[in-house]
């Protein structure tokens, strides 16, 4: 299932799943991942899937790339029916404080706001992975109609809680952080939570995402 | 029973507690962290009596200066490091690599690191530290570690507990030496790069920028062409992978960088040169050198046994 393995360093294998961005080849390398993960390899020390990469650390102390990738190539994957998704909803206010770039994606995407929540809540986005920073999720996909470019001078400083969109995928800011997605929303959802050591993200990859507009109202009765 | 703790006068620019660091997060979205230079954090540790994974007080650049009061404790600095030790009566200036005694009242003024970033402080007890996933390691971006996940400030106490009664004096002969020349093994995107810029990459010199950190080094020089995209499907990110945005300038991933990203993948700087790559400090000229699998392979082998080495002489 893994069209080729390299090494990137000396120190990680480089697994490609192939070069589109689908589900069904995101969910072969979340099935990669979790069954590592199952096997508890001595000598792996960190495990990275992303749309259609898994990118394999180990402690060169222990391993090299030729004991760990003979390691993989000979590793029992788990079935797709094995693998657990949760359905997540999260609510998102889009009061004008909040949507800091709708005027933009009006202009650019030729709809109106309603026609984008119209589009964006209520429908289910698939986690492709979490990660850049700690718990962001990776979510798709949107609808053609929904997809623009990324900001062409990021922002130095994208507020926590920020639900923003670029191509065809959607994220949640989960730390105040420099980012050049389109801003559409706020979330007061708790995304990551690092007193929660065995389950800190909220999302994780191969889970089902719907988000739901709240008023401001709602959104300062959601004290997270 | 007197507490022991050191009071900080100055923090320094960039004061955190720092360990090994914290391993299989990745997929979450949190990198190792940890001390960046890690000989000489271990080292520090064992001048002290320590096992060799204990919290210490890294610094970069301006270090902090403390007060110290409780029992006698040992200390012991290492990297290329200007500090004075301020007792009562006189103050002297220490040396790297070799363990001293404070007493109560003795104040520790880590002055600078001398043409290198980071340096290590290590004492004889326990910094009293909270621990995430098993380690001290302080990553600022997502509050996570030892103070809250945040730099040490000016104004707080820094708990010690567990002082070990058996204060000989440790010393190491040793002289941290530096390389400008460091060896890369090619990235999984080499070939998104020109014939020129992949010959600029390992044959021309870049310079350090100041836009750098524990996160990233960024250096300026002749820019690389990219042929082929300026973004790569967003995917998995390592210390030490050498990414190329659209701009041409390279930037090399460090210990607290982002998880996942999405720029072309030139190289990768080998293991056993990373502990020297951070100690090059802004406006320092690096060159890479092309090296195989193997031979890198075989050079972090060599490196990892002659810290081991260093360390059994302490």
């Amino acid at each position: 299932m893994i069209k080729n393995i390299s090494n990137l360093g000396d120190a990680a294998l480089y697994c490609d799943f192939g070069t589109e961005v689908n589900k069904e080849i995101n969910s072969k390398v979340i099935r990669y991942f979790k069954s590592i993960q199952k096997e508890n390899i001595d000598g792996i020390n960190n495990l990275t899937p992303s749309y259609n990469k898994l990118i394999i650390s180990f402690d060169l102390r222990k391993k090299n790339f030729q004991t760990i990738k003979q390691q993989i190539e000979n590793l029992n994957v788990i079935n797709d029916d094995a693998l657990e998704s949760n359905k997540i909803k999260i609510p998102v206010c889009c009061d004008e404080n909040f949507s800091l770039d709708i005027k933009r994606l009006e202009e650019n995407l030729q709809i109106t706001r309603d026609k984008i929540y119209e589009k964006f809540f209520g429908k289910e986005f698939f986690c492709y992975m979490t990660g850049f920073i700690a718990g962001m999720p990776f979510l798709g996909d949107l609808e053609n109609e929904l997809q623009a470019k990324r900001l062409e001078t990021p922002r130095v400083k994208v507020p926590k809680g920020s639900v923003g969109l670029t191509e065809q995928f959607a994220n949640v800011y989960t730390f105040e952080s420099p980012g050049g997605w389109n801003i559409i929303g706020n979330t007061p959802k708790v995304i990551f939570d690092s007193t929660k050591e065995n389950n800190p993200n909220l999302i994780n990859p191969g889970d089902v995402v719907i988000f739901e507009q709240i008023n401001k109202d709602q959104y300062y009765n959601i004290n997270e | 029973m007197n507490k022991n703790y050191f009071e900080i006068k100055r923090a320094g620019i960039n004061t955190t507690f720092q360990d090994q660091g914290r391993g299989n997060l990745y997929h979450i979205g949190i990198p190792f962290s940890g001390a960046m230079d890690n000989r000489n954090f271990q080292i520090s540790n064992k001048l002290v009596g320590n096992e060799v994974n204990f919290p210490t007080i890294e610094f970069a650049f301006q270090g902090p200066l403390l007060k110290y009061f409780g029992e006698n404790i040992n200390f012991a600095i290492t990297g290329d490091v200007k500090f004075i030790i301020r007792k009562k009566s006189n103050a002297i200036e220490g040396d790297c690599y070799q363990s001293f005694t404070l007493e109560n009242g003795d104040e520790l003024d880590i002055i600078s690191t001398n043409k290198s970033v980071y340096g290590y402080l290590a004492v004889s007890g326990e910094f009293e530290v909270n621990y995430q996933w098993s380690s001290c390691s302080v990553n600022t971006k997502a509050n996570i570690g030892a103070n809250n996940g945040k730099k040490i400030e000016d104004g707080q106490k820094i708990y010690i507990s567990n002082i070990n009664k058996n204060l000989s004096d440790k010393k190491l002969n040793y002289i941290n030496t530096k390389i400008e020349n460091i060896r890369v093994i090619q990235g999984t995107n080499f070939d998104y790069f020109s014939d020129e810029g992949k010959k600029i990459i390992f044959e021309k010199e870049f310079v350090i920028s100041k836009l750098s950190d524990r996160m990233g080094m960024r250096l300026e020089g002749p820019k690389i062409e990219n042929i082929v995209d300026t973004n790569i499907k967003s995917e998995g990110l390592l210390k030490g992978v050498i990414q190329v945005p659209a701009d041409g300038n390279p930037i090399i991933m460090l210990s607290d960088h982002g998880t996942i990203g999405g720029y072309p993948k030139i190289g990768v700087v080998i293991s056993a040169d990373y502990d020297k790559l951070v100690q090059l400090t802004p406006g320092s000229k690096i060159k890479f050198k092309k090296v195989e699998l193997a031979d890198a392979e075989t050079l972090f082998k060599l490196y990892d046994l002659e810290t081991q080495n260093l360390i059994s002489q302490i």
